[in-house]
């Protein structure tokens, strides 16, 4: 049976610019997915516990504020030790190159930059959800 | 995936269990029952408030507000909140949890979105089942919005024990809301945005309206809410206890569960009766579909003919 991909879109660090967010979540309705979308400023914590209370397939985080190295690995440690290790953890926003392979090793999929087309971004996360 | 074995984590309290029990009722029919047949004896503890209106009143501010209400006094809370599913791709951004996050990890709040998937009336179609859920979780009080269409959303009576229909100052909302048929379905009727002008000519003219409805044994009060800085809340808390003691004292309580489940069975009744119909006539429909297009026979004729050869059979 092939059930609805549900996607968690979700805006961590300080900063209050939720474009690049709402591009990416409208993209995934538009590919028939269900997003649920939590706003701005969330914290690993509170990003965590959306994703365990809603069952979603795909945490999606968007970040520009360059906490990254030290939000995004704390999410994706959260996640598993709640056993939700079939989540698939997508990181988009601004991302030094050079900072890409510790994120990876935490434990996210793949990083699209600013530049990724949304297209791209769908193919991506159609190919690697992990739960059906 | 071990349907007991969730079904046991549900009854347990388990968030994580909830949550994909919940996803099971959404996607997975024979799941679905072997589930509902384990947690159906621990249900019936949870009271439920349905809180409806048009998009944008408030609704979502509202839940959270009163969410962290019946947290303060000790209850653990559940949250179901729906949202419209795209017509065209199937897809839904489902956005009330925005308005609900915020604050402290609590574990005695469980808040989960729903896409309608189509479904019309204001819910979903798993909603019931996801809400017998939460209640076999433990949580006490429910909290369920509607996807908020502006038009009675009639099934969330059927839902709920009380219903808050949502409201806002000015823009001669209301009236349309009362146009639409949503005086009959309030158990309390919410001003929102009280901080706005106008509040007190929205207050009169739904009070106005209420003193001209069908005399009924229960007069339904207007409450004024900021919901985005938890005023009023105490007072609508209040309210919704009033209404809940008549229900109890006047054995509306127990009319309207032996309502809730008459509309659930044949719910299920209806949808189970109509896939194995439509099913069954597989070829037939097709020949008659033909034949309707074409003009050879009319849609009563046709369908007639196809249930003939069923009974004739038998
Ligand atoms: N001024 C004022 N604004 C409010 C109040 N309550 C909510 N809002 C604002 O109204 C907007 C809509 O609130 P929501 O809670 O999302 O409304 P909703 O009815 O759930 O919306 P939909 O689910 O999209 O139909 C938000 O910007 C809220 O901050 C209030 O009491 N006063
Ligand atoms: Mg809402």
């Amino acid at each position: 049976m092939t059930r609805t991909i549900k996607v968690l879109v979700t805006k961590i660090g300080l900063d209050s610019h939720d474009r690049g967010a709402k591009i990416i979540a409208r993209a995934y309705r538009d590919a028939g997915m269900e997003v649920v979308y939590t706003g701005l400023r969330q914290t690993p914590e509170q990003v965590m516990q959306a994703a365990l209370e809603e069952d979603v397939d795909v945490v999606a985080i968007s970040i520009l504020s360059g906490a990254h190295s030290i939000l995004v690995p704390r999410v994706v440690k959260l996640l598993r030790d709640e056993g939700l290790d079939d989540v698939l953890v997508l990181v988009g926003g601004v991302i030094p190159e050079d900072d890409i392979p510790e994120l990876k090793e935490a434990g996210v999929k793949e990083v699209f930059g600013t530049g990724s087309n949304t297209d791209e971004i769908i193919a991506f996360t159609r190919q690697n959800v992990r739960r059906v | 995936m071990d349907i007991k074995e969730l079904a046991d984590g549900v009854i347990r309290g388990e968030k994580r269990s909830l949550a994909r029990a919940i996803t099971v009722v959404e996607n997975n029919p024979g799941g679905t029952r072997e589930l509902l047949g384990y947690i159906y004896p621990h249900t019936g503890g949870a009271y439920i408030i349905g809180v409806t209106g048009s998009p944008g009143v408030g609704k979502s501010t509202l839940v959270y507000s009163l969410a962290r209400y019946y947290r303060s006094l000790g209850k653990k809370v559940g949250v179901l909140a729906v949202d419209p599913t795209s017509p065209f791709t199937g897809g839904a951004i489902l956005g009330d949890r925005i308005r609900m996050s915020g604050g402290e990890i609590d574990q005695g709040l469980y808040i989960r979105s729903l896409a309608s998937r189509g479904h019309l009336g204001g819910l979903s179609e798993a909603a019931s089942d996801a809400l017998a859920l939460i209640d076999a979780a433990g949580y006490e009080i429910i909290l369920l919005e509607t996807v908020g269409t502006g038009q009675a959303e009639v099934e969330v009576m059927r839902f709920a024990h009380t219903v808050l229909v949502t409201l806002v100052p000015g823009l001669g909302d209301e009236i349309q809301a009362i146009k639409a048929g949503i005086l009959e379905i309030g158990d309390v009727f919410v001003v929102n945005k009280a901080d706005r002008d106008g509040v007190d000519k929205t207050v009169l003219e739904i009070e106005m309206m209420l003193d001209l409805a069908p005399l009924v044994s229960y007069r339904p009060r207007v409450i004024r809410t900021v919901a985005s800085k938890d005023e009023g809340i105490e007072e609508l808390v209040k309210e919704i206890e009033r209404h809940k003691e008549h229900l109890i004292a006047s054995d509306a309580l127990n009319q309207k569960q032996m309502y809730m489940a008459e509309e659930r069975v044949k719910d299920i009744l209806i949808r189970r009766v109509s896939a194995y119909v439509l099913d069954r006539a597989g070829t037939d429909l097709d020949i008659a579909m033909q034949d309707i297009a074409s003009r050879k026979k009319d849609p009563y004729t046709a369908a007639e003919e196809i249930l003939k050869d069923w009974f004739e059979e038998a």
